[in-house]
C-alpha cells in the first residue's frame, strides 16, 4: 500500500494541521510516512503546499515524483491547478469550493469551479458551508481532511485521539465539533467517491452533491442514484438552484420518476 | 530505548544534539534552519541547556566556540547565508581547533524557497579544511549528529552538518537511542591553540594541514560513503545527501548501476576512483553546486571517461534537485499526469498581513518621496522586503542583512539624494549598527528608517534584541544628532503629519534616523 497526496492551499488555511492529523494517524497505525512542507516566505497569504506520502513500505523520496500523486487535496479550488503535473492518471482531486480571492488576477466565476468539474475524477466540497453549519467556520481544513479519508487507510474514529491532543486543551466541545466536521466531510467524500466509482462524471456528481444537504448524504445510495441521473427529472434537479434537499428515498424516487 | 519520534529533519538534528549531551545551542533564525534551534529551545529548561538566540550568526558561532573552549558540547544553527556572517569565526576555528565537541548545522536552500542565493555550504567546510556530514534522511540526521560530536572531539575540529530545505522541512519517524550525559566543565590548561598570533597560528595551521590525510581516511571508511554495485556497468552514478532518495525512487528502489553515495566529506577520492574503474561514464547528481563534479573533472577531465552532471547540462545548474530531474538525467521516460483543466494559473505570491505596519510606512514614505519621482528606498531583509511588490513598490534593493544602510551611505557619497534606507529591528541588531555608526561618523547625507515591529517577524516572531526604548538608546549611543532622531507610530491616518517629519529629514543633508514603531500583528495575535 502506498498513498501519495499533494496538500494545497493558501497560507493561513491550516494545511499543516491536515498534515499533522494524517501524519499521526499513519504513525499510530504503524505505517511509514514522509511529509515535506513549506515554511517562511510562502506563509503570508501565498500558495502553500505539502507533499505527503504514506506507505506500509519504507519511503525513499520526501518529494512525490511528478505523475505519481494519488490525490490532490486542496483547501482552495484554484490551487489545485498549480500541482496537476503531480497527479497520476486515475488520481483524484478533492477540493474545497470556496475561493480565496486575494490576488488581482483571480479568474472570473465560475471558471475555477467549472475547470475542476471538468477533471476526470474530482470531488468538490462545500467546506465553508459544512464548517459554518457546525459553528466552526475556521475548520474548513478539517472538513477537507474528512472528505479525503474514504480514500485513505483510516477511519474517522482513528482521528479522535489526535484531535484530542490538538484541541483537548480548548475543551471537549471543541474536540467534538472537530470530530463532527471531519465526519461531515467524510460523508461528502464517500458519497461522491461512490458516484465516481459507478461511472458518474465529476460534473454530474458535483452538481448533485451541491443540491443535497451534506449531512444527509448516504454513500450506500450512490448505486441507485447513478442509474437515474440521466433522466429528465434528475437533469432538471441538477440544473436547479434553491434549497438543498435531503438525500433519502423520497429524493431518489422523485429523481427516478 | 529505541523510541520512534515524528521529526522534521531540523528537529532530528536537534534531538541528536540533545542526546549527544550538548550544554548550549546557539543560532540566529533563518529559513530553513529555524526549527532546529527552536526544538532545543523548547526543551532547554528541562534539559539544562543554554538556548538563547544570538544577535547574529557570528556571535552565535563565537559563543559556541567559547563553550567548546570550556570543554562542553554545543550546537549552532543558521541558514546558509548566515555562514557568510559567521565565516571569520568559523574558518579560524578550523585553525584553533575545538575542545568540547562543536557541530555547526547549516541549512542550504537550493531553489531559493526563502533566500537570496543557493550557495553550497560544503564549500565552506572544504575551505576551512574541516569534515562535513550530509544526511540523506531524518534518521541519518539524528544518527550523524550523535556521531558528529565524537568525530569533533577525536579530531579536535569543528564538524559541519549540511542540511537542505527538503530535509530540514520534511517530517518522518526517527528511532532514537540512549542519551549521553552533558560533559563537565574542562577548559584547556595550554592556551596556545586558541590564541592565533602568527607564531601560534602557523603551528596550528600546519597541524590542520597534517590532519587532512586522516580526514581523507575517515571519509574512505565512512559508513555514509557507500559504493554499491549494480548489474549494468554502462554507467555509474555519484549522488550526495537526499538526492540518493530521488535516485532510488525513480528506479523503484533498485538502481541497476553502480552507485557511490556521499554523506561525509572531504570527498572520498579512493571510492570515486573505484567507481571510475568499473564504468566508462559517470553521472554526478548533486544537490547543490557541482562540487564533486568539478573535482572529478579537474582541468582536463578523466582520460577515457565521460563525466556528466551540472557542468555539461545533463542536470540543470540552478535550482533544487527533484525526482523528475533525476529521472530525466538517467534517460527514464517522464511519467504521465492528469492535464490541468485551466490554461493559465495566476501566481499567488506571499504578501504583508492585513494590518501590517510596514504597509503604512510604505504609503507614508511613498508620499514623502513624491517630490523626487521614481525614488525608492534601499531595503534589507525581513517581511518589509515584500515592499518590492505592488501595491507598495517602495524599495529598490535587498542584498544582505545590513546592506540597506551601508548602500544608502555609499549612494549618498556618490551624490544620490535623498538616500533613504529601511531596516527591521532585528536586522538592525544583526548587522545594522556598524553601518549606521560609520554613516554617522561621516555625517553621510542619508535617512535611515528603522521598522521597529518588536519581533523577528519573517522567520516566525522570535524575540528581537533592539526594540522600544532600548533601540532609541542604541541609536543615540551610536552618536546620532538628537535633532535628527525621530520616533513615530506609523499610521496612514496621520499621513500629513508623518509625511512632513520624513520629508524634513530627507531634505536634511546629514545622517538622520526615524524609528517607525508599531508591533507586528502576528506578535499581538500570539500574545507575545
Ligand atoms: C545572514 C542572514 N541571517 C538570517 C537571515 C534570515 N532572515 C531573513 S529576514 C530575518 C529577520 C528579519 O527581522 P526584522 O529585520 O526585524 O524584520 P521583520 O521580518 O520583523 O519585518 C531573518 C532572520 C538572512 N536572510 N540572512
Ligand atoms: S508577520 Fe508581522 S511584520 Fe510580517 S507581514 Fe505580518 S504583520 Fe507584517
Amino acid at each position: 500500500m502506498k498513498f501519495d497526496i499533494i496538500l494545497a492551499g493558501v497560507g493561513g488555511q491550516g494545511i499543516l494541521t491536515i498534515a499533522y492529523l494524517l501524519d499521526h494517524a499513519a504513525i499510530r497505525k504503524g505505517l511509514r510516512f514522509k511529509q515535506a512542507e513549506v515554511h517562511g516566505m510562502a506563509q503570508r497569504g501565498g500558495a502553500v503546499y505539502s507533499h505527503m506520502r504514506i506507505s506500509d513500505q519504507p519511503i525513499l523520496s520526501d518529494l512525490i515524483p511528478e505523475g505519481h500523486a494519488d490525490m490532490i487535496l486542496s483547501v482552495e479550488p484554484l490551487e489545485v491547478q498549480r500541482y496537476m503535473n503531480y497527479l497520476r492518471p486515475g488520481g483524484v482531486v478533492i477540493s474545497n469550493d470556496e475561493p480565496v480571492k486575494n490576488i488581482p488576477d483571480y479568474p472570473q466565476d465560475p471558471g475555477v469551479i467549472d475547470a475542476l468539474l471538468a477533471l476526470p475524477r474530482a470531488i468538490l466540497v462545500d467546506a465553508a458551508g459544512i464548517a459554518t453549519a457546525a459553528k466552526m467556520s475556521k475548520a474548513q481544513n478539517m472538513v477537507m481532511a474528512g472528505a479525503a479519508t474514504p480514500f485513505l487507510p483510516f477511519d474517522i474514529q482513528e482521528y479522535q485521539p489526535i484531535i484530542q491532543g490538538l484541541f483537548g486543551a480548548k475543551g471537549d466541545h471543541v474536540v467534538q465539533a472537530n470530530m463532527s466536521v471531519l465526519e461531515a466531510g467524510w460523508k461528502v467524500g464517500a458519497f461522491t467517491k461512490a458516484l465516481l466509482d459507478k461511472g458518474v462524471s465529476s460534473a454530474v456528481a458535483g452538481r448533485l452533491v451541491m443540491r443535497l444537504d451534506p449531512l444527509t448524504l448516504q454513500p450506500a445510495m450512490a448505486g441507485d442514484l447513478a442509474g437515474v441521473l440521466e433522466g429528465p427529472n434528475a437533469r432538471a434537479f441538477l440544473a436547479g438552484t434553491g434549497d438543498r434537499v435531503a438525500c433519502d428515498a423520497a429524493m431518489l424516487e422523485s429523481l427516478s420518476a | 530505548m529505541a523510541e520512534r519520534e515524528l521529526l522534521l529533519g531540523d528537529e532530528a538534528v536537534a534531538l541528536g544534539a540533545i542526546h549527544a549531551g550538548i550544554s548550549g545551542a546557539y543560532g540566529y533564525p533563518g529559513t530553513p534552519s529555524t526549527e532546529l534551534f527552536e526544538y532545543v529551545q523548547g526543551k532547554a529548561q528541562e534539559e539544562g541547556i543554554h538556548a538563547v538566540w544570538s544577535a547574529n550568526e557570528k556571535v552565535a558561532y563565537e559563543e559556541a566556540l567559547g563553550m567548546s573552549f570550556a570543554g562542553r558540547r554545543s550546537v549552532i544553527s543558521m541558514k546558509h547565508v548566515g555562514l557568510n556572517v559567521a565565516a571569520d569565526a568559523f574558518v579560524n576555528s578550523g585553525v584553533t581547533g575545538v575542545n568540547g565537541g562543536l557541530v555547526l548545522c547549516v541549512a542550504d536552500d537550493p531553489g531559493m524557497h526563502s533566500s537570496q542565493n543557493e550557495q553550497d555550504s560544503r564549500f565552506y567546510a572544504k575551505f576551512a579544511l574541516v569534515p562535513c556530514l550530509e544526511p540523506a534522511d531524518q534518521q541519518e540526521a539524528y544518527d550523524m549528529t550523535r556521531k558528529a560530536y565524537a568525530l569533533s572531539e577525536s579530531l579536535k575540529l569543528p564538524v559541519v552538518m549540511r542540511l537542505v530545505t527538503r530535509l530540514a522541512h520534511s517530517r518522518a519517524d526517527v528511532a532514537t537511542r540512549e542519551r549521553e550525559p552533558q560533559k563537565p566543565l574542562d577548559p584547556p590548561t595550554d592556551f596556545f591553540n586558541f590564541t592565533l598570533l602568527p607564531t601560534n597560528a602557523r603551528v596550528m595551521y600546519q597541524r590542520l594541514a597534517d590532519q587532512q590525510p586522516r580526514l581523507q581516511e575517515l571519509s574512505e571508511a565512512s559508513e555514509w560513503n557507500t559504493l554499491t554495485d549494480g548489474p549494468d556497468h554502462s554507467r555509474g552514478i555519484i549522488v550526495n545527501g537526499i538526492a540518493v532518495n530521488y535516485l532510488g525512487e525513480v528506479y523503484g528502489g533498485k538502481v541497476p548501476h553502480p552507485v557511490l553515495k556521499i554523506g561525509q566529506y572531504p570527498v572520498p577520492v579512493g571510492k570515486i576512483r573505484a567507481l571510475l574503474e568499473k564504468v566508462d561514464e559517470v553521472v554526478v547528481i548533486e544537490e547543490g553546486y557541482p562540487l564533486i563534479e568539478e573535482m572529478i573533472r579537474g582541468v582536463s577531465g578523466v582520460a577515457g571517461k565521460t563525466i556528466r552532471g551540472k557542468l555539461d547540462g545533463t542536470v540543470p545548474r540552478c535550482g533544487e534537485m527533484t525526482p523528475s530531474i533525476v529521472a530525466k538525467a538517467m534517460g527514464l521516460p517522464a511519467a504521465e499526469s492528469v492535464k490541468a483543466s485551466m490554461d493559465h494559473v495566476p501566481g499567488r505570491p506571499p504578501k504583508l498581513c492585513p494590518g501590517c505596519a510596514h504597509a503604512d510606512v510604505f504609503a507614508i514614505v511613498h508620499e514623502a518621496l513624491s517630490p523626487w519621482p521614481g525614488l525608492k528606498m534601499f531595503s534589507d531583509i525581513g517581511c518589509y522586503t515584500l515592499g518590492f511588490y505592488a501595491p507598495h513598490n517602495a524599495i529598490h534593493s535587498c542584498v544582505d542583512m545590513g546592506a540597506s544602510i551601508s548602500m544608502a551611505a555609499g549612494a549618498a557619497h556618490a551624490g544620490f539624494h535623498p538616500a533613504v534606507a529601511a531596516i527591521g529591528d532585528s536586522t538592525f541588531g544583526h548587522s545594522g549598527m556598524t553601518g549606521l555608526m560609520t554613516a554617522i561618523r561621516d555625517n553621510a547625507p542619508m535617512t535611515l528608517i528603522i521598522l521597529d515591529n518588536g519581533t523577528v517577524a519573517m522567520t516566525g516572531t522570535q524575540k528581537t534584541m533592539c526594540t522600544g526604548e532600548d533601540l532609541v538608546n542604541i541609536v543615540k549611543g551610536l552618536g546620532i544628532d538628537p535633532d535628527h532622531l525621530k520616533v513615530i507610530e506609523p499610521h496612514r491616518a496621520r499621513m500629513a503629519e508623518q509625511v512632513k517629519i520624513l520629508r524634513d529629514e530627507f531634505e536634511y543633508r546629514g545622517t538622520s534616523v526615524i524609528i517607525a514603531r508599531r508591533p507586528c500583528v502576528q506578535l499581538k495575535r500570539k500574545g507575545g
